[in-house]
């Protein structure tokens, strides 16, 4: 079985609910605390899940970036291991230079939560399984600083809002992926869209890539 | 205040008759930082000195009940050796002085009562009332508010589900902020807040204690605000939602491990009140080494160390043995925790400052030493009923439907819950926007619903119905999913009770929703009261806030109120005479509202609750503020579909569309259904009355000979675009 390490640091909030989502694809799920320098032994693919590390102080991921497990993560991702983040573990990944761009805040200044609908907008990583470009995928946005900012002639954009851009991001970028498509950094929830009870199962593309 | 050369027991808020009790109780003259004490638990926030007598009238017994008011938090059994957590809280005052922060902390507060329980919270919601839009002050603290209440529950983590808004000129000096938490635990697993084991040791969690809330129960909680409240900015307390985060985290795992004898969380009056009613509840002692409370800043005073209300702090009776593991994995998660004192076997709160002793209470004195007043009860005049013929007639119903719909207090409140994460936890089933919200229960195939209400115009002109009616809608907003209601939680807000009426409105208030509690067998199991809330020149409605759980066995049974598909069958379950009086369309408190029949509105859950576990609804919706008409058009909005009705009922056409009368549903269910739901309406006694079809892209109402046709797109325009707009 594949063991997905969940990272935690202090201020993470969807770890259980990613946990769930991973176990369900099949994963076998270890927590990953931020401050060891090591991922659990066996780890085959690795989650940065949401929430308020370290309480947003300074920038949203800002302090998480530099906490001992990134170093773990970097040296994971450099050797072609396969990292999620989700919102602030986009912010995360961002932060720590492992995926291009920034996030800043929405264009309202205000926290924005709803359902969006995304479009893949490239259908060769092993993110959007196997959806062709265009196809759309129905997943909640929740997030205050969420407007993704930096360059989408180099970046690779795997997932783009749908209809209004909900938070003002360049391009309306909602995910993009490194260049070499191992490392996908999204800021909607794709572990609330794992449950046919909760209205959407689109989600479950992103953790089957964790298995795959 | 501190310029006044009052002797400091009336600085403190203390009458000459308490502080003589004190001294009487005492033997002794009380030293400063005791009457501090004093002054704090016997405020009316902390002691209910007012309302006491009066709360006693509630039903707070049941079969569910593991735990009634009393505690933290009250507790109901759902099965599977699981119980669930519920409390409601005001945090009315600190937010008039300051809305970001008062709000914000008034979650942390609740939240901290549900987590004392040893349970893990699951849903927050917010009721919150306001002067009208068109006031630039009432925009600034309802935009503050709900910037606060997002910033604190976004970061902590727990969704935030649903809640009420309400605008009228009455809270224009006086805002509403309620707050209220639902929480999970294992039976096995829930704490109390009784301290036990002499020589246990008393250790303090999470943040440092500084001089933010100095007074807060005492200064803004039990008194009416003035022009001169710019001045108690600083009695608000400052929110830190990220070491609340690491709070939850951390007394879970506490309680999980079994490493927590008590749990109390520091609310109002600090350290005092927790401390006191730990000791008062174990019928034991105990004994505080201030000098070891970890501070903020140098220089304070042993009294503003004992009731600091400095936020995300909790209080822990550990045994001796454990604290070094306590400590340890309270660092791990970047927490302090200081062993401050011990359990002892006298009886009193004994608090040391440079080893001398400088508090010795009897506990008991502190939290139940305070004298009981009886408030005038200064009838109202009854209402007499709205005379129809002084309420023009709209020329153009389509319009005043309109009209209605873009009403800041019927409108849609998507701006408002946008900003709060309502899906973090990944159980959220229903969201905000319908009657009541639906989470599910971790790791189980049940779910709660729950949902928070006021009924204030009504409670204001009749407060005897308007209890019962605030009990009944929200009964039926949890019913209406399909949950069967097995809980309440109350926050009584009201002006001061010292004054004209407002002592027998609070009575008649409480006589109505016991009434209506006892009627549909739903015990109240915690709850809170907030008086004064009043200004020179205005006193709020007597707002009593009803927070209503209910269970339901198959979460994915759950029923919406939105239409579903075309042909679907529009039928309205209940029978009540809509009345314009008192209503939204009204647009005042005026004439005199139909009462409640609380056995109807008891066969009308039945009916729900078994109609939605039989798969036989496509959607279910209280019929509320607006009336029918209102309901039908959120029911359609919802659904994307429209639907052709006809209404009968009401003295007038206006009356049919905009009355109000507690104890309407207004259902659909597929064609092939409508004959199952009515056979089991008639078997329930509620009736069931077939009133049109789904379909088409507009509301449209046959009314007395007329039709009435609104398209979806001007109802949502309408709906939606209203509170944007009031605020741009």
């Amino acid at each position: 079985m594949s063991v997905v390490a969940v990272v935690r640091f202090p201020g993470t909030l969807d770890h259980e609910s990613a946990e769930r989502a991973a176990r369900d694809a099949g994963a076998e799920v270890v927590e990953a605390w931020h401050a060891d320098a090591d991922l659990p032994a066996g780890t085959r693919a690795v989650v940065l899940p949401g929430g308020f590390s370290y309480g947003d102080h300074l920038r949203p991921g800002a302090i998480a970036s530099r906490s001992p497990i990134m170093g773990a993560v970097r040296r994971h991702a450099d050797a072609g291991g396969r990292v999620l983040g989700i919102c602030n573990g986009f912010q995360v990944l961002c932060e720590a230079g492992l995926l291009p761009g920034v996030l800043r805040p929405n264009a309202s200044l205000s926290f924005v939560c709803e359902q969006a609908e995304l479009e893949v907008a490239d259908e060769t990583t092993p993110w959007t399984g196997g959806r062709v470009r265009g196809e759309v995928l129905s997943i909640p946005i929740k997030h205050h600083d969420g407007a993704w900012f930096g360059d989408p002639g180099t970046a690779r954009v795997v997932l783009r809002y749908r209809g209004a851009n909900p938070n003002g991001s360049v391009d309306r970028v909602a995910g993009v992926a490194n260049a070499e498509g191992n490392v996908m950094g999204l800021m909607p929830h794709p572990e609330e869209a794992c449950d046919p009870l909760l209205g959407s199962v689109d989600g479950r593309a992103l953790f089957l890539a964790l298995v795959a | 205040m501190s310029a006044s050369a009052e002797p400091l027991h009336r600085q403190l808020g203390l009458t000459d008759p308490e502080a003589e009790r004190i001294r009487e109780l005492m033997g002794r003259a009380p030293t400063d930082p005791e009457l501090v004490m004093f002054s704090l638990m016997w405020s009316e926030h902390c002691s209910y000195k007012h309302s006491k007598p009066l709360l006693s009238g509630f039903p707070t017994t049941g079969p569910h009940v593991v735990q009634g008011p009393g505690e933290n938090a009250g507790a109901v059994d759902v099965g599977d050796g699981l119980a669930v957590v519920l409390k409601v809280e005001s945090h009315n005052h600190p937010s008039a002085v300051e809305p970001f922060e008062g709000a914000a902390t008034g979650v942390g507060g609740i939240v901290r009562d549900i987590l004392a329980m040893g349970a893990r919270p699951i849903a927050l919601l917010d009721s919150l009332r306001f002067g009208e839009l068109a006031s630039r002050r009432s925009r600034h603290l309802f935009t503050r508010a709900v910037a606060g209440i997002g910033h604190y529950g976004n970061c902590i983590g727990i969704p935030t589900v649903g809640g009420e808004v309400g605008f009228d000129d009455r809270y224009e000096d006086s805002c509403l902020v309620n707050a209220m938490c639902v929480g999970t635990v294992r039976h096995d697993r829930i704490l109390r807040a009784a301290a036990r084991g002499e020589g246990n040791l008393l250790v303090l969690i999470g943040n440092r204690t500084g001089r933010d809330g100095i007074g807060g129960a005492s200064v803004l909680a039990s008194a009416e605000l003035t022009d001169a409240d710019e001045d108690k900015r600083p009695s608000v307390q400052v929110s830190d939602p990220f070491t609340e985060r690491k709070l939850i985290d951390c007394c879970l795992e506490l309680a999980d491990a079994d490493l927590l004898v008590s749990l109390q969380d520091l609310g109002a009056a600090g350290l005092t009140s927790a401390a006191s009613e730990m000791a008062a509840k174990g019928g034991v002692g105990l004994r505080i080494d201030l000098d070891r409370v970890p501070l903020r800043e140098p220089g304070m005073a042993p009294g503003e160390v004992l009731v600091s209300e400095s936020q995300e702090r909790m209080l822990a009776v550990v045994e001796p043995g454990h604290l070094q593991e306590v400590v340890a994995r309270c660092t791990r998660h970047e927490l302090e925790a200081t062993a401050i004192g011990e359990v002892t076997g006298t009886g009193s709160f004994v608090a040391l400052w440079a080893g001398e002793v400088v508090v010795d209470i009897p506990a008991e004195h502190l939290t139940d030493g305070f004298p009981v007043y009886e408030v005038p009860m200064d009838p109202a005049p009854a209402p007499a009923p709205l005379d129809l013929a002084r309420v023009p007639e709209p020329d153009d119903p389509a319009a005043a439907w309109l009209a209605l719909l873009a009403r800041p207090a019927v409108a849609s409140k998507r701006w408002v819950y946008r900003q709060y994460d309502h899906l973090v936890g990944a159980n959220t089933v229903r969201r905000p926007g319908g009657d009541a919200a639906v989470v599910r229960i971790p790791g189980t195939t049940k779910a709660i619903a729950v949902s928070l209400d006021g009924a204030e115009r009504h409670c204001e002109v009749d407060p005897h119905a308007g209890g019962m009616a605030v009990v009944a809608e929200a009964a039926l907003n949890v019913a209406c999913t399909g949950a069967r209601p097995i809980a309440a939680t109350d926050c009584l807000n009201f002006g001061n009770p010292e004054k004209g009426s407002t002592g027998w409105r609070l009575a008649e208030v409480i006589r109505g929703m016991s009434d209506a509690l006892r009627a549909l067998e739903v015990p109240v199991v915690s709850g809170n009261v907030s008086l004064y809330n009043e200004s020179p020149g205005r006193v709020i409605y007597p707002t009593p806030i009803v927070g209503m759980v209910g269970v339901i066995e198959d979460a994915a049974a759950s029923v919406g109120h939105a239409f579903g598909a075309e042909g679907d069958v529009v039928l309205i379950a209940g029978h009540a005479e809509p009345r314009l009086d008192g209503s939204e369309h009204l647009g005042r408190a005026e004439g005199r509202p139909p009462a409640p029949d609380p056995a109807a509105v008891g066969a009308l859950v039945d009916l729900l609750v078994v109609a939605a576990a039989e798969g036989l609804l496509v959607s279910a919706h209280d019929v509320g503020a607006g009336g029918v008409a209102v309901a039908l058009a959120e029911s359609a909005m919802a659904g994307g579909v429209g639907a052709q009705v006809a209404l009968h009922g009401g003295r007038r056409p206006d009356e049919a569309l905009f009355g109000e009368a507690v104890g309407r549903v207004l259902c659909s269910c597929r064609p092939d259904a409508a004959d199952a739901l009515q056979a089991l309406a008639s078997a329930h006694g509620v009736p069931v009355t077939r009133v049109g079809t789904v379909g088409g892209d507009a509301v449209e109402v046959a009314v007395d000979g007329r039709m009435v046709h609104v398209p979806l797109d001007a109802a949502s325009a309408a709906y939606e675009g209203a509170i944007p707009e009031a605020l741009s």
